[in-house]
């Protein structure tokens, strides 16, 4: 757990490496997506946040989801320093201390619960606390050395962000909300098992069973474009309900279809397989930042659609 | 009976020493920040609760 080599060197600690604890890269997607939660509650119920309430919320899910970064590097810096991607992390660098990390990790944890809970409502702090444990405990402790779905069932922490912005405006958690956890729900594994099967080496060696070290990476590019279906379909619901209107739809349709071509692509490659070509491999790297960018972009025209008031629902053109 | 040893601590070096007072000035940094927003929220909950026709209560 955080029993590190003694070789391990130390130096000393920059601001920066307290930063790379929060986990940067993922905590813009979180914040990202909790805002379009807050500002598309806004613009479906018509209850306006105060906007420094709506900014320091904001704050509130960016600090929990470093807090649970922390928490996660704490108890994952024993197979970090194995891993060549993250044994340059602050932990297994030897820069900051392994207590001082998860120290870190449950007073931004109180700090941020405290400050949601101040700024919105109990149940945007209590949806925040969960989501800390979700990721913190749920996935890192539990999941994610005991079982191939854990980025499946470990996807739901990542999930949460548009929830609990929609709870900090409106109190409560509507369908629509539950929609936009969906998509990044069935998102996670397509954009994870793509990366996974370039690392499953790594993964073997430490002992986490990702899907392609116990199913092959055959069957993980199958269900990279099993999930991709799934993603496909459900960003789709926010038509249904009105939440999406003609800019959205136009998105979904057309990141949707060039995310599927990429996954039924990589199905034909030998990606993650004992000496496949650098291609193949390059190709599923390629897949694995074109998810990141589907993600972005499909929030993106969802945000464009609720800020600028040009949500136009497909239904009433029907 | 032998003398215990006279604990001596380790004295830092001046990139150590530089490098504890860019992470404390930063823990300042955050900690003002924490009290400038609780500080904002108390203000706009005042200020909405004395909007309010009964004061907030």
């Amino acid at each position: 757990m955080t029993d590190l080599p003694i070789t391990s060197k130390s130096r000393p600690a920059t601001a920066g490496d307290y930063v790379q604890l929060l986990k940067p890269r993922i905590m813009m997607l979180v914040v990202f997506t909790a805002f379009v939660g807050l500002v598309a509650a806004e613009s479906v119920t018509g209850i306006q946040m105060h906007p420094v309430m709506a900014a320091i919320a904001t704050l509130a899910v960016a600090l929990g989801s470093g807090a649970a970064g922390a928490i996660n590097m704490w108890y994952d810096a024993d197979i970090d320093a194995e891993m060549k991607r993250t044994a340059t992390r602050p932990i297994p660098s030897g820069a900051v201390p392994a207590d001082e990390a998860l120290s870190m990790g449950l007073i931004l944890s109180g700090v941020s619960v405290l400050l949601m809970w101040l700024a919105s409502n109990w149940l945007a702090a209590g949806l925040l606390a969960f989501s800390i444990v979700y990721y913190g405990v749920i996935y890192t402790m539990w999941l994610k050395r005991a079982t191939p779905q854990n980025i499946v069932i470990g996807g739901g922490a990542g999930a949460f962000p548009p929830v609990i912005g929609w709870a900090a405006v409106t109190g409560n958690v509507p369908q629509d909300a539950w929609i936009l956890f969906a998509i990044i729900f069935m998102w996670t594994p397509p954009h994870f098992w793509a990366l996974s099967l370039l690392a499953h080496k790594e993964y073997a060696r430490v002992g986490v069973p990702m899907l392609p070290v116990t199913h092959g990476a055959r069957h993980t590019r199958r269900q990279v474009l099993f999930y991709t279906v799934l993603l496909l379909a459900t960003s789709l619901l926010p038509l249904m309900t009105g939440l999406g209107g003609v800019i959205y739809s136009v998105a979904a349709i057309l990141l949707g279809l060039a995310f599927l071509a990429l996954s039924i692509q990589l199905l034909r490659t030998r990606a993650g397989e004992e000496e496949a070509p650098a291609a193949h491999n390059k190709f599923a790297a390629g897949v694995f930042a074109f998810s990141i960018f589907y993600l972005f972009a499909l929030f993106a025209a969802l945000l464009v659609e609720h800020l600028f008031g040009l949500s136009f629902p497909v239904r009433e053109l029907l | 009976m032998a003398e215990p040893e006279k604990f001596e601590p380790r004295r830092l070096t001046e990139e150590e020493l530089k490098a504890r007072k860019r992470r404390n000035l930063w823990l300042a940094l955050a900690l003002g920040a924490f009290v400038v927003a609780v500080l904002a929220i108390t203000m706009i909950k005042l200020s909405q609760g004395a909007a309010m026709p009964d004061g907030g209560f």
